[in-house]
C-alpha cells in the first residue's frame, strides 16, 4: 500500500484501525499499554488501601467525602464513554462528521468533569485544609485521584488535537487508528474512575 | 541506502546525526550496546573500589559517605544502566531477525526507548557532581532513602523514571513486534528460544515496570513536595516502598536471566549441531518463570515482619521457581548429550554457566527457606547468591551473546584465542570473588558495610575476594582490547560464520537496512537449519521482489528525552528555589511539544523500490 | 529425629569445616556455631536444604562432565551431523517430579521451623524488652523490671526473651548470628522475636540493615549470664544511684562537667533519653559499640566522634561546636564514666 493510498483510501474497511500494520500494530501496543496502566493504578490502588486510616490526627474520609458532587462526576464520566462509543461506531461507518460531533461532545463532558474535581479538591483544601501534606491519607487521596485526574487531561488534549488536526481531511487509514486508540484509552479512564468511586469514596463513607 | 553509504567515507557529523535520528533496529542495537558497555565499565571501576576498601580490616580507603554512594551507584548502574541495555542490544539486534521481519512494530519508540534510558542513566550519574550520588542503597529502602540528605537520591528517583519510562516503551515494542510481524510460517512454536524469552521478558517488563513507576512516584513527593507516604510521622508506612520495590524487582530478576536463558540455548544448539532437546518444554517452562516471578516478590521481606504465615507461603512459591529453573537446565545437558560439542568462547561461556548458575539456584533455593534465610537475609551470603544469578546467569549470557552475534551487528569474528583468555580470567576471578562470600555471610559479615572490625575471623576470606575481582577486571581489559583489535583489522565474514540454524544467519553479515529483500518462508524450527539439510544454501522466499516500507528517520525520541532530563533538574531544585520552576515547564514544554509533532505531523515512511533492490543485488 | 539430626549435623559441620579452611568464623559471631535456639533451628534447616542441593549439583555435575568428554567434537568429525533429537517426554517427567519431592524435604521443616520462630505463646511470662534502633546505637529498656541500658544487652541463660523492637528513625535490622537470625526494626510497626542463648557468653550483634554512614559499626552485645547473675543484675541496675560521688577528685570534676555538657541526652538513671544510656558504662564491653573499653579510647570519641562513627547523632553535641571541652576534659570525664559500676555483674560475668 502506497503512503498515498493510507492518506486517500479508494474505500474504507469496515475496521479501518485495522486496515494498515501500523494500525494493527497501533491496536495490539494499545492494549498491551493499558495492561501496564492497569498495574499502575493497581499499585496506586494498593497504597491507598494501606493509608486511608493514616489520617494522622487529621480528616478522615467519612468527615471529607460527600457521594453527591461525587455521583455526578461518575454520571458524567460515564456518559462521555458512551458518546465515545458512538463516535467509534460512526468512524466504523465512514462518517467523518458525526464522529466528530460525538467525539465534542465526549470532550465537553470529560472537562466538565475535570472542573467538577478541581471544584472538589479545592474544596477539601480551603474547606478542611486536607492537602497532600496533611497526612498519608491525604498523601494516597490527592495522588491516586489526581493520577486519575492527570490521565482525563491528557486524554482530552490528545483528542481535541486529533480533532483539530483531522478536522479538514476527514477520516483515512492513518488517522483512524489514533481516533480509535484514544477511545480505547478514553474507556480505561472511565473504568479507572469506576474503582475510584467505589474504593475511595462509597468505601470512604459507608 | 545505508548499505551503500556504508561503503563510502563518511564525516563524523553525518555519521553522529545518523545515530541521533536512526530508527533502525540494528543502529539502536548499537548505540545500546556502547552505552550498555560504558554503565558496565563505570559499574565495573565502582565494584573494584567497593573491593579495594574491603581488602583488609578498617580500611580507609573511601569514606563511609563515598562508600555509601559507590554500592548505591554500582548496583543500580549494574542492574539499570548496563544489564538491561545490554539484554536490549541483543534483543534488538537479533529478534527481528530471528522471527523474519523487517522492522519492529515501533521504530520510533524503540528509539525513545534507548534515549530516555540514556539521559535517565546520565541524570543518574549526575549526583557525583552536584554533592554526592544516591546512597540509600539500590533498593533504596525508605525512611533512608527519604531522609537523606542532598540531592543523590533525588537524581535516583528521577533519573530511573526517566530511563524506566524507557524501558517499558521497548518492552511494549518487543511484545508487539512478536505477535504481529513474524514472517510466512513462524508460528509461535516455532520461534527460536531467544525469541520466546524476549517475548516473556517484555511482559515482565511491561506488568512489573509500572509498580516501580509507582513507588518512584510516591518517593518523588515524599522528598520532593512534602507527602507522606513513607514518613510515620504523618502516618505513613515505610514497608510500602518494599513491596512496591519488589513488586517490580524480583520479576525484574527475570526479566535478564530469561533472555540470557534465551541466548544459551541458542548457542548450545548451534554449537553442538543439535536441535534444542525439549523445545516445548523449555516454551513452558520460560512461561512458567515468568508468572511465578510475579508470586514471589516477599520472599525479599522475610525479617520485615510479615509473619509465619505469609514467610511460610511466599518461601513454597519461592521454591517452586527452581522446577521450571531444573527443566532448563536438564534440557540444555540432554541438548549437549549425543551432539557435536564445539569449543568456541560463546560456548565456552555457556558451559561455564551451567555450573555457576546451578549454584546461584541452589543458593536461591536456599535463600527461599524463610527459617533460614533470617540468617542469611542481609548478609555477604545474599551477596554471594544474587551475583552467582546475575554474573554467572547474565554477565556470562551477555559474554556469549557478544561473541555469538558480533559477526551479525558488525560483520567481523572475534578473536577466539582472546575470547577464551577473557573467559578463564573472569571466570576464574568470578568464583573467587564471590564463592567465599557464602561463608563471610554466614560467619557474621552483613552486606553493605563500609568496614568490618579487625579479629572478627573475615580478613581472609575478603582479601581473596578482592584478589578474584581484579581478576574480572583483567578479563574484561581483554576482551575490550579484543573488541578493538578486531574492529581494526576489520575482517570480514560471512552471514553464517557459526553454521547456524536460524533464521539471522540466512542473510548478510552485517544485514542490508531492510533486512530480508524477501520475506524467508518458515517451514519450522530452526528453519535455516532445516533447508540446508535438504541441500539448499538460504532460505526459500515467500513473496516476490517488491517494494519494501520503512520509516522515516527523526530527532524527536532525542528532543523528547533532553526536554524530559532538563526537566528533572527543575523537579529537584525547585525544592530549593521556586524559580526552578521555570526549568521544570520548559523542560515538560519540550517534550509535550515533541509528542504534539509526534502527534499531528503526518509520518508515513518511505518506500525502496523494486527496481532499487535489483539493482542492489547486481 | 534428633539422633539422626545430630549426626547429619557432626558430618556436615565437619564439611563445611574442611570448606572454609577448618576456620567457621569467630566463635560468638558466626552463625556457623549455633549457641543458641534461633541459630540453632535456623541451622537445622540451612544443613537440610544444603545437603539435598549438593546432592543436585552433584547430578547436574556428573551429567555435565560426561557430555563434555564424551561429546566434543573429534578430529576429522567437523562435517558429521548428530542425530537431532526433539526431547523426551520421560524424562520431562523426571527432572520435574523428582525436584518436587526434593524441594518438599526442604519446605516442610521450613515451614515448620519459620512457626517455631514466631511463637509468642510464652510471651506474657518471659522476659519483655524494648529494643529500640537509632542511627547507630542500641536502646534497651526492661518493661517490666524498669531498667534502662543502653548496647549491652543483659538476659539470662537459657531463657525465652522477647525483644519488642521499634525504630527511631530509619529501619534497622537485629542480628545476632550466633544466638538467633534477624529481625527488621521498623519505625511504624513494632516487631517481635525471642532470643534464647544455650551457654553463657558475650555474643556480637549486628546491624544487618543498611541504616546509613556507621552502619558496619552499629555493633552491640548479648551478655548471657546464669539466672542468679541476672537477677543480681536486675536488682542493682534498679538501685542505680545517678547522684553516687566517685571517689577519685578527678571523676568528680568529670561529674561536673558531664552535667554541664552531657546530660542533657545521655541519662544515668532508668528514664528515658536522646542518647545511649550510660548508667553502667563502666561495665560495658565496648565504647561505642566498636571501640576497646578502654579510657585512651572514650577520650578519643569525646573528642571527635565523627572519627569513630561517621554521621552520628553526637555530632550535634553543642560541646563540640562551642570548644568547651579539651582532652584534659574528656579525660575527667572519661574518669568519671569509667568508673561507673553500679553492679557486679559484668560482661566478664558471662566468660
Amino acid at each position: 500500500m502506497s503512503e498515498h493510498d493510507v492518506l486517500n483510501p479508494k474505500e474504507m474497511p469496515l475496521n479501518p484501525e485495522k486496515g494498515t500494520l501500523e494500525g494493527r500494530n497501533k491496536f495490539v501496543g494499545f492494549w498491551f499499554f493499558l495492561g501496564g496502566e492497569t498495574v499502575l493504578f493497581a499499585s496506586l490502588f494498593g497504597t491507598y488501601l494501606a493509608l486511608n486510616d493514616s489520617v494522622n490526627g487529621g480528616k478522615t474520609s467519612e468527615e471529607l467525602f460527600g457521594l453527591e458532587l461525587v455521583f455526578i462526576m461518575t454520571m458524567i464520566l460515564l456518559t462521555s464513554s458512551l458518546t465515545s462509543v458512538y463516535a467509534m461506531y460512526h468512524m466504523k461507518n465512514n462518517a467523518f462528521k458525526k464522529m466528530q460531533i460525538w467525539l465534542g461532545i465526549t470532550v465537553v463532558l470529560g472537562f466538565s468533569f475535570l472542573g467538577l474535581e478541581i471544584y472538589e479538591f479545592t474544596h477539601y483544601i480551603h474547606e478542611y485544609e486536607f492537602t497532600l501534606r496533611s497526612s498519608a491519607f491525604g498523601s494516597a487521596f490527592y495522588t491516586l485521584v489526581g493520577f486519575h485526574g492527570g490521565h482525563v487531561l491528557f486524554g482530552l488534549l490528545w483528542i481535541v488535537s486529533l480533532m483539530i488536526r483531522n478536522a479538514k481531511r476527514g477520516l483515512n487509514l492513518y488517522n483512524a487508528p489514533k481516533f480509535y486508540i484514544a477511545s480505547l484509552y478514553w474507556h480505561f479512564i472511565d473504568v479507572v474512575w469506576v474503582f475510584i468511586f467505589t474504593v475511595v469514596y462509597l468505601m470512604g463513607v459507608l | 541506502m545505508s548499505t551503500m553509504v556504508a561503503t563510502k567515507k563518511r564525516s563524523f557529523g553525518s555519521v553522529l546525526w545518523d545515530y541521533l535520528t536512526t530508527v533502525d533496529h540494528k543502529k539502536i542495537a548499537i548505540l545500546y550496546l556502547v552505552a550498555g558497555g560504558l554503565f558496565f565499565i563505570l559499574g565495573g571501576l565502582e565494584a573494584l573500589a567497593i573491593r579495594w576498601q574491603l581488602v583488609k580490616p578498617m580500611n580507609d580507603f573511601v569514606s563511609a559517605g563515598f562508600y555509601n554512594e559507590l554500592i548505591t551507584m554500582h548496583g543500580t548502574t549494574m542492574i539499570f544502566l548496563a544489564a538491561m541495555p545490554l539484554i536490549f542490544a541483543f534483543m534488538n539486534a537479533v529478534v527481528p531477525l530471528q522471527i523474519g521481519a523487517r522492522d519492529v512494530a515501533f521504530p520510533f519508540l524503540n528509539s525513545l526507548g534507548f534515549w530516555l534510558f540514556l539521559f535517565g542513566g546520565i541524570m543518574l550519574n549526575v549526583g557525583w557532581f552536584t554533592g554526592g550520588a544516591a546512597d540509600a542503597g539500590w533498593t533504596a529502602y525508605a525512611p533512608l532513602s527519604t531522609t537523606s540528605p542532598g540531592e543523590g537520591v533525588d537524581y535516583y528517583v528521577l533519573g530511573l523514571q526517566i530511563s524506566g519510562a524507557g524501558t517499558l516503551m521497548g518492552g511494549i515494542n518487543f511484545l508487539v513486534t512478536i505477535v504481529n510481524m513474524r514472517a510466512p510460517g513462524m508460528t509461535y512454536m516455532r520461534m527460536p528460544l531467544f525469541t520466546w524469552s524476549a517475548f516473556v521478558a517484555s511482559a515482565l517488563i511491561l506488568f512489573a515496570f509500572p509498580a516501580l513507576t509507582v513507588g518512584l512516584f510516591l518517593m518523588m513527593f515524599d522528598r520532593l513536595f512534602g507527602s507522606g507516604f513513607f514518613d510515620p510521622n504523618m502516618g505513613g508506612n515505610a514497608v510500602i516502598w518494599q513491596h512496591l520495590f519488589w513488586i517490580f524487582g524480583h520479576p525484574e530478576v527475570y526479566i535478564l536471566a530469561l533472555p540470557a536463558f534465551g541466548i544459551f540455548s541458542e548457542i548450545f544448539s548451534t554449537f553442538s549441531k543439535k536441535r534444542l532437546f525439549g523445545y516445548s518444554a523449555m516454551v513452558f517452562a520460560t512461561v512458567l518463570i515468568g508468572f511465578l516471578g510475579f508470586m514471589v516478590w516477599a520472599h525479599h521481606m522475610f525479617t520485615v515482619g510479615m509473619g509465619p504465615a505469609a514467610n511460610s507461603i511466599f518461601a513454597v512459591a519461592t521454591m517452586a521457581i527452581a522446577v521450571p529453573t531444573g527443566i532448563k537446565i536438564f534440557n540444555w545437558l540432554f541438548t549437549l548429550w549425543g551432539g557435536s560439542i564445539q569449543l568456541t568462547t560463546p560456548m565456552l561461556w555457556a558451559l561455564g554457566f551451567i555450573p555457576t548458575f546451578t549454584m546461584g539456584g541452589m543458593t536461591g533455593v536456599m535463600v527461599a527457606a524463610a527459617s533460614a534465610d533470617y540468617q542469611y537475609h542481609d548478609s555477604y551470603f545474599v551477596v554471594a547468591h544474587f551475583h552467582y544469578v546475575i554474573v554467572g546467569g547474565v554477565v556470562f549470557g551477555l559474554f556469549a551473546a557478544a561473541h555469538y552475534w558480533w559477526p551479525k551487528m558488525f560483520g567481523t569474528v572475534l578473536s577466539d584465542k582472546l575470547g577464551k583468555l577473557t573467559f578463564w580470567l573472569f571466570f576464574v576471578g568470578f568464583h573467587l570473588t564471590f564463592f567465599i562470600q557464602h561463608f563471610l555471610g554466614l560467619m557474621g559479615m552483613p552486606r553493605r558495610y563500609w568496614v568490618y572490625l579487625e579479629d572478627q575471623g573475615l580478613d581472609l576470606g575478603n582479601a581473596i575476594s578482592t584478589a578474584g575481582a581484579f581478576l574480572m577486571g583483567l578479563g574484561t581489559i581483554v576482551l575490550l582490547y579484543n573488541i578493538v583489535v578486531t574492529q581494526v583489522k576489520g575482517e570480514k565474514v560471512s552471514g553464517d560464520p557459526w553454521d547456524g540454524r536460524t533464521l539471522e544467519w540466512s542473510i548478510p553479515s552485517p544485514p542490508p537496512f531492510y533486512n530480508f529483500k524477501q520475506l524467508p518462508l518458515v517451514r519450522g524450527l530452526d528453519p535455516l537449519w532445516i533447508e540446508k539439510t535438504e541441500g539448499r544454501k538460504g532460505m526459500t522466499p515467500a513473496e516476490p521482489v517488491n517494494d519494501i516500507h520503512m520509516p522515516n528517520s527523526t530527532i524527536l525520541p532525542f528532543v523528547m528525552s533532553v526536554g524530559l532530563f532538563i526537566a528533572g533538574f527543575g523537579f529537584i531544585y525547585q525544592k530549593d528555589n521556586l524559580a526552578w520552576l521555570w526549568v521544570l515547564f520548559i523542560g515538560m514544554g519540550i517534550t509535550l511539544g515533541s509528542m504534539l509533532i509526534r502527534s499531528l505531523k503526518d509520518d508515513l515512511g518511505f518506500h525502496i523500490h523494486k527496481k532499487d533492490l535489483e539493482k542492489e543485488a547486481e | 529425629m534428633k539422633e539422626w539430626m545430630g549426626k547429619i549435623r557432626t558430618l556436615s559441620l565437619f564439611s563445611l569445616m574442611v570448606l572454609v579452611l577448618s576456620a567457621c568464623g569467630k566463635d560468638n559471631l558466626t552463625a556457623l556455631m549455633p549457641k543458641g535456639y534461633g541459630a540453632e533451628e535456623s541451622f537445622k534447616v540451612i544443613i537440610i536444604s544444603t545437603l539435598v542441593m549438593i546432592v543436585v549439583f552433584l547430578i547436574v555435575m556428573i551429567i555435565y562432565v560426561y557430555v563434555i568428554m564424551k561429546f566434543r567434537q573429534k578430529k576429522g568429525e567437523e562435517n558429521k551431523i548428530p542425530k537431532q533429537v526433539e526431547g523426551s517426554k520421560t524424562l520431562e517427567i523426571v527432572w520435574t517430579t523428582i525436584p518436587i519431592l526434593l524441594l518438599l524435604i526442604i519446605a516442610v521443616p521450613t515451614i515448620a521451623v519459620t512457626y517455631d520462630l514466631a511463637d509468642e505463646s510464652k510471651k506474657e511470662d518471659s522476659i519483655n524488652i524494648n529494643v529500640t534502633g537509632s542511627q547507630f546505637w542500641w536502646h534497651f529498656e526492661y518493661a517490666e523490671e524498669q531498667i534502662q541500658t543502653s548496647q549491652d544487652l543483659y538476659i539470662p541463660v537459657g531463657e525465652k526473651v522477647y525483644l519488642n523492637m521499634l525504630s527511631s528513625d530509619v529501619i534497622h535490622s537485629f542480628w545476632v548470628p550466633a544466638l538467633s537470625g534477624k529481625m527488621d526494626v521498623n519505625p511504624d510497626n513494632e516487631n517481635t522475636m525471642y532470643i534464647e542463648a544455650n551457654e553463657e557468653g558475650v555474643y556480637w550483634g549486628k546491624c544487618a540493615e543498611f541504616c546509613g554512614d556507621s552502619h558496619s559499626l552499629m555493633d552491640f552485645k548479648i551478655v548471657a549470664v546464669s539466672q542468679d547473675e541476672y537477677d543480681q543484675w536486675v536488682e542493682d541496675m534498679q538501685n542505680v544511684d545517678p547522684e553516687a560521688t566517685p571517689e577519685s577528685t578527678t571523676a568528680q570534676e568529670g561529674k561536673a562537667l558531664f552535667e554541664q555538657s552531657c546530660l542533657s541526652c545521655h541519662a544515668l538513671d532508668n528514664t528515658p533519653s536522646v542518647g545511649p544510656n550510660l548508667s553502667n558504662f563502666g561495665d560495658r564491653s565496648m565504647v561505642a559499640g566498636v571501640l576497646e573499653h578502654t579510657k585512651e579510647e572514650l577520650v578519643g570519641w569525646i573528642l571527635d566522634p565523627a572519627e569513630k562513627k561517621p554521621g552520628n547523632g553526637m555530632l550535634e553535641a553543642p560541646y563540640l561546636n562551642e570548644d568547651t571541652i579539651g582532652e584534659e576534659e574528656a579525660e575527667k570525664i572519661a574518669d568519671y564514666l569509667m568508673q561507673l559500676k553500679p553492679s557486679e555483674i559484668t560482661p566478664e560475668s558471662a566468660k
